[in-house]
């Protein structure tokens, strides 16, 4: 009797698996499509991509586009390629990122930890920064960076996207150590530890995965920022968002879809980077928040 | 001169009044035990202590000094966490040594130290574990590492056994016992447990919401309590506290203990509080604890007053070295300890010996003792 129905379970196992396989490898397929044409057509020389064949494999390949995109395309009035841009945006994003997090760091390790009157009252206002609509603060944000003389320099766009960030990361960092034991924080006290003492040698070293997170949430979306980008850069302070638009609007001569394709690619790298070598801890910090928080 | 002095120490967080004055000391090298039910306030009086919260008002003194306003760490204190509070990404034997890395103590002096505690508390051989991979008693002998390493004034500890199995809990116990009487450090101690209180303490505090109840060595708590809450609260099993009413009998008063449809028990008084007299004629709470009701051949033969009764035996629960019996009077169940070999039964009526040497008497209404 019990072979027929373990047989049974088997078949309707290998049924579901079937199923639940073949849906996901056309989502994978659906989602990878474009990267591979991305990447298919900007190696193979303008002439191919003309010819029609969105999908074919290069017929000879070429890594001119590549080099094109990187250091000599058009971009805006100069032919400089990507790569002034590429290194705005890396001083750019390096500084901003890691000032949000620490600051994050510190409003969280203060909000949950040396409590004051008003405390959630000051957190519940940090929270609806994340609330705000970018559009909404350009102009005081222009007006502001004016003021300090850094309007169109990359310490005025480090300023903003600081600012702008701190909301995210005071939350990340808040949620997290209200699951800190309290009495850690107490014990460090009777042992003698000062305020940053206790944050770097106590705190810190626990925070290892919201850290992960909020470095991977800041970096990619001041990476991927267009907005501010474009709003408050002047000439060379251009990020690398922007330069792409540059690039691909570019009015003169012809549309070199190669080059736009490896330029877009470039752009996307350094985000897909930080994706591909610290993906798994992501995952295990945002679970690792779920259940505390 | 006491070490440890509290005086009219008041607490609230925001609008809720938490400790409501209270007074408490302790000589050098005692040991003070803590108690009382949950949420009274234990922990907080300790946090007090160690400076880890503000105080709303009153004085705390330590060695003669005030140190209301003293940081925790200018306290000079030890404390040891209920929780233990280990810090997680340090190894055992920088958990030991962090106070003194941050005081700047040089490092052969500190491993020297962790080396001494390590092989006091036997964990020498887990000193470069992470907390995480030590059982909970190992853990438990680190906390208690972390706060004997540094030879402090006083020594907190709040509820250091809880978390432990029974035998754990033993076995740290009479280790906590010996360190005591060898480094002869000043000691509070919050514990849920009556044997930790009774067998660890030089003095005991009982605190009720805040309000400190006694305060006294174990065998006055135990034997003469000034209420009828500190008199259920220390004990196990607890004191029976019997409603009875006083009589005359000849020219002596007497206890008188209904028993319903039964003939009411009479104990003959001699002696007995003075105040005793006053409530002639009234009801009061007669207060026994189970070991002063017992067989009369186990009954204390030293006692001046003792007065046998033919009880009815309800329940009989053996438990190895005693038997308990139950009984009603009054309308409450009373249990009796006998010895473990007495000859009772269920439903049977035995004489009952009432050791009134050791009986008390409450007021009713204020709950008060009567003395
Ligand atoms: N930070 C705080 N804010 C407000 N109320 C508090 C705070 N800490 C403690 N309390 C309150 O103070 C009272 C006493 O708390 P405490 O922790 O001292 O009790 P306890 O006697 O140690 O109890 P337990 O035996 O359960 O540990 C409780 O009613 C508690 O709710
Ligand atoms: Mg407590």
């Amino acid at each position: 009797m019990s072979v027929p129905s373990q047989d049974n379970a088997a078949r309707t196992g290998i049924f579901a698996r079937a199923i639940i396989y073949s849906a996901l490898i056309l989502f994978a397929i659906y989602y990878l499509l474009p990267l591979y044409v991305m990447l298919v057509n900007s190696l193979k020389p303008l002439d191919e991509i003309r010819q029609g064949n969105m999908l074919s494999l290069p017929q000879q390949w070429t890594f001119e586009p590549w080099r094109s995109a990187w250091s000599t395309a058009q971009i805006g009035v100069s032919p400089t390629g990507l790569k002034p841009y590429f290194l705005n945006s890396i001083m750019m994003v390096a500084p901003a990122v890691a000032l949000s997090t620490i600051l994050g760091a510190l409003n969280g390790y203060v909000l949950t930890k040396w409590r004051f009157k008003g405390d959630n009252l000051v957190f519940g206002l940090m929270l609806l920064a994340c609330f705000i609509p970018f559009q909404i603060v350009l102009i005081p944000s222009a007006r502001i960076l004016g003021i300090l003389g850094l309007a169109g320099s990359i310490p005025g766009l480090i300023l903003i996207h600081m600012v702008y960030g701190l909301g995210f990361t005071t939350l990340f960092f808040r949620n997290y150590y209200e699951a800190f034991p309290t009495e850690l924080i107490r014990a460090a006290q009777i042992d003698g530890a000062s305020f940053f003492q206790i944050f770097r040698r106590i705190l810190l070293p626990s925070s290892g995965p919201i850290i992960v997170v909020t470095v991977i949430w800041q970096f990619t979306n001041i990476w991927n920022d267009f907005l501010f980008g474009s709003s408050f850069s002047s000439v060379d302070s251009i990020p690398i968002t922007v330069a792409l638009n540059n690039l691909v609007n570019s009015s003169t001569g012809v549309k070199e879809y190669n080059v736009h394709f490896a330029g877009a690619i470039l752009a996307a790298l350094p985000t897909l980077i930080v994706y591909i070598v610290s993906g798994r801890y992501f995952v295990r910090g945002l679970m690792a928040g779920a259940v505390k928080g | 001169m006491s070490f440890l002095q509290i005086n009219e120490l008041h607490k609230s967080f925001g609008a809720t009044h938490i400790l409501k004055g209270i007074n408490l000391e302790i000589e050098e090298g005692g040991f003070l035990v803590l108690v009382g039910p949950s949420g009274c306030g234990k922990s907080t009086l300790l946090n007090t202590i160690a400076g880890l919260e503000p105080i709303t008002s009153g004085e705390i003194r330590i060695n003669g000094n005030q140190v209301n306003d003293l940081h925790p760490s200018k306290r000079d204190i030890a404390m040891v966490f209920q929780s233990y509070a280990l810090y997680p990404n340090m190894t055992v034997g920088q958990n030991i040594a962090f106070g003194m890395e941050i005081r700047g103590v040089p490092k052969a002096e500190r491993d020297k130290a962790i080396a001494d505690v390590a092989n006091l508390l036997q964990i020498g051989h887990l000193l470069d574990r992470k907390p995480s991979q030590l059982s909970g008693g190992q853990r438990q002998r680190v906390a208690m590492g972390r706060a004997l390493v540094r030879d402090p004034q006083v020594f907190l500890f709040d509820e250091p056994l809880s978390n432990l199995d029974a035998k754990l809990r033993i076995d740290m116990r009479t280790e906590i016992k010996r360190l005591h009487q060898r480094m002869k450090t000043t000691i509070v101690y919050v514990t849920h447990d009556q044997i930790e209180a009774m067998t660890l303490a030089t003095k005991i505090a009982v605190l009720k919401d805040g309000l400190l109840q006694q305060f006294g060595t174990p065998a006055e708590i135990y034997n003469d309590p000034v209420n009828m809450f500190v008199a259920d609260f220390m004990g196990s099993p607890a004191m029976n506290l019997v409603p009875a009413t006083i009589v005359t009998e000849g020219n002596k008063l007497a206890v008188k203990l209904d028993r319903g449809e039964r003939q009411p028990i009479l104990l003959p008084l001699s002696g007995g509080p003075a105040g005793l007299s006053a409530y002639n004629g009234k009801k009061v709470i007669f207060g026994i604890r189970p070991e002063a009701l017992t067989d009369p051949d186990g009954a204390d033969r030293n006692a001046s007053q003792l007065a046998t009764a033919d009880c009815h035996i309800e329940v009989v629960e053996p438990a190895g070295s005693d038997t308990f019996a139950v009984t009603a009077l009054g309308g409450k169940h009373v249990v009796a300890r006998l010895r473990a070999d007495a000859n009772v039964k269920p439903g049977t009526t035995t004489p009952l010996a009432f050791n009134l040497t050791k009986a008390v008497f409450f007021d009713p209404e204020s709950q008060n003792r009567i003395s």
